[in-house]
């Protein structure tokens, strides 16, 4: 059986190239937002730790289409008011920044647990052997703590980085062109959704591979130096 | 926030979550009916009887479940065999086929919670069941499912939630369920905040008392009790 796609080829890798940009993107927000929430909740501020904590649960506990619906629409009135003030009207959020932002958050509430764990997981030792050291809390942070909670925390963010992947087709509700946008399109065009469907359900298994095979190797540069426990 | 508003449309949202759980509730018990015989064939030593269930777990774990469900309820209407079916007046309603969806979606992640939870299982505590003589599905009923289930019982609350979320997708194939109904609402009053707001509020309710609960039947089951080696 040959797949015809009745030109709509094209369109499909243009949407393809638009999911890993979106993805991408909400990748570096949500690894911003998901280590200030770390930090936040593993600080000692007390006020800290209960913004870590509001932000991990109220994010996690509502779905992520209701992120991207409520960023996108919720925010029409906000900018509006913002671009009256800035005396640029018209001004809106387009899908694709409602999108990123939607699915950073979402990543971020996730990261944040992960990051979370990831530090803790650091021998207490380390840290205070760098106070001992006379490091500043800032060097502390980004010569000790962060090199080595990398490691411990890169397969729980590869896990988290393939549900963000699948999640981007969610940002395709509010209109953005990615690859169920496009393959909608073809169907409304060509009545064959079962074809396209299948064939955007493919690109994703697709992108999903790729995904996990550069973590794998991400993972073993990231554990040279320790060896791997026999069992 | 106009309060009020939220307070007028709550009997209607109130009404799109019932919708929403009961989704949930056939999904998660269906998908753990389906996920066991599934999990026990993606554990096994034989390569052709893992080689089915592992296509499928990685077909349904590698693909959004938004396409799938596009696949299911706008896709099966391309063949002329499924139309002509006794099963089309089933799979042409968006509540069946979102129940399907989300059956076969959910039962490919708990297969893969209960092959971990399987092979987990101290492997002194299988052989000492063979050793007193227990036949293969003997020991697999009464030592290593009920093993399995508590070793694998934090996952699948955790299973749950995530499904209680991925049941919002439903909404864009016309079913009103709690974001679907909230999407309808928006469109009558343009309040968009106020009354997403009040649905995430519904969604925060909804998965708090599905921890709790989760949280009782892990004590009940003693699961504390039985992780420690």
């Amino acid at each position: 059986m040959t797949i015809d796609l009745h030109g709509f080829g094209p369109a499909l890798a243009a949407g393809t190239l638009m999911t890993v940009k979106l993805a991408l993107c909400a990748l570096l927000l949500g690894l911003i937002l998901g280590l200030l929430g770390a930090l936040a909740k593993t600080s000692p501020v007390k006020p800290l730790q209960w913004l870590g904590g509001f932000y991990s649960t109220l994010v996690r506990g509502v779905p992520e289409l209701l992120w991207v619906l409520l960023i996108y629409f919720g925010t029409v009135g906000m900018m509006n008011s913002l671009g009256e003030a800035l005396n640029m009207p018209g001004l809106e959020l387009s899908a694709f920044a409602a999108g990123v932002i939607a699915l950073g958050l979402c990543f971020g509430a996730y990261a944040t647990e992960v990051f979370r764990g990831a530090i803790l997981a650091i021998p207490k030792g380390h840290r205070e052997a760098g106070l001992a050291l006379g490091l500043s809390k800032a060097r502390i942070l980004s010569r000790i703590i962060l090199p080595q909670m990398w490691r411990i925390a890169l397969p729980g963010l590869g896990n988290l980085f393939m549900i963000l992947m699948k999640d981007t087709a969610l940002v395709s509700v509010i209109g953005l062109e990615e690859i169920m946008r496009h393959a909608q399109i073809g169907v409304t065009m060509t009545k064959e959704p079962f074809t396209f469907y299948m064939v955007a359900a493919c690109i994703y298994l697709g992108l999903t591979v790729i995904a996990m095979t550069g973590m794998h190797f991400m993972e073993k540069r990231a554990a040279r130096g320790f060896a791997r426990a026999e069992s | 926030m106009n309060w009020e508003v939220i307070i007028k449309w709550l009997p209607r949202l109130a009404q799109g979550a019932t919708l929403t759980l009961e989704l949930v509730a056939i999904a998660v018990v269906a998908g753990l009916i389906l996920a066991i015989p599934l999990g026990i064939a993606r554990s096994s030593r034989h390569w052709y009887v893992r080689a089915l269930p592992f296509s499928y777990i990685f077909f349904f774990r590698g693909t959004p479940l938004l396409v799938q469900l596009f696949l299911v309820y706008y896709g099966l209407a391309q063949f002329d065999a499924v139309r002509n079916s006794s099963l089309w007046p089933y799979l042409r309603d968006p509540f069946w086929c979102t129940v399907l969806t989300m059956t076969l979606h959910t039962a490919a992640y708990i297969a893969e919670i209960l092959r971990g939870a399987l092979q987990s299982i101290p492997k002194g505590e299988v052989e000492a069941a063979r050793a007193l003589g227990m036949s293969r599905g003997k020991t697999l009923f009464y030592i290593m499912l009920p093993r399995a289930a508590r070793i694998g019982l934090p996952a699948y609350s955790n299973e749950v939630i995530l499904m209680l979320k991925a049941s919002a997708l439903a909404s864009t194939v016309t079913l009103l369920e709690l974001t679907g109904m909230a999407r309808t609402i928006i469109a009558r009053t343009y309040l968009p905040v106020e009354i997403f707001f009040a649905a995430g509020l519904f969604y925060l309710l909804i998965s708090f008392v599905l921890v709790q609960g989760f949280k009782l039947l892990e004590r009940w089951l003693r699961v504390d009790a039985c992780q420690g080696r």
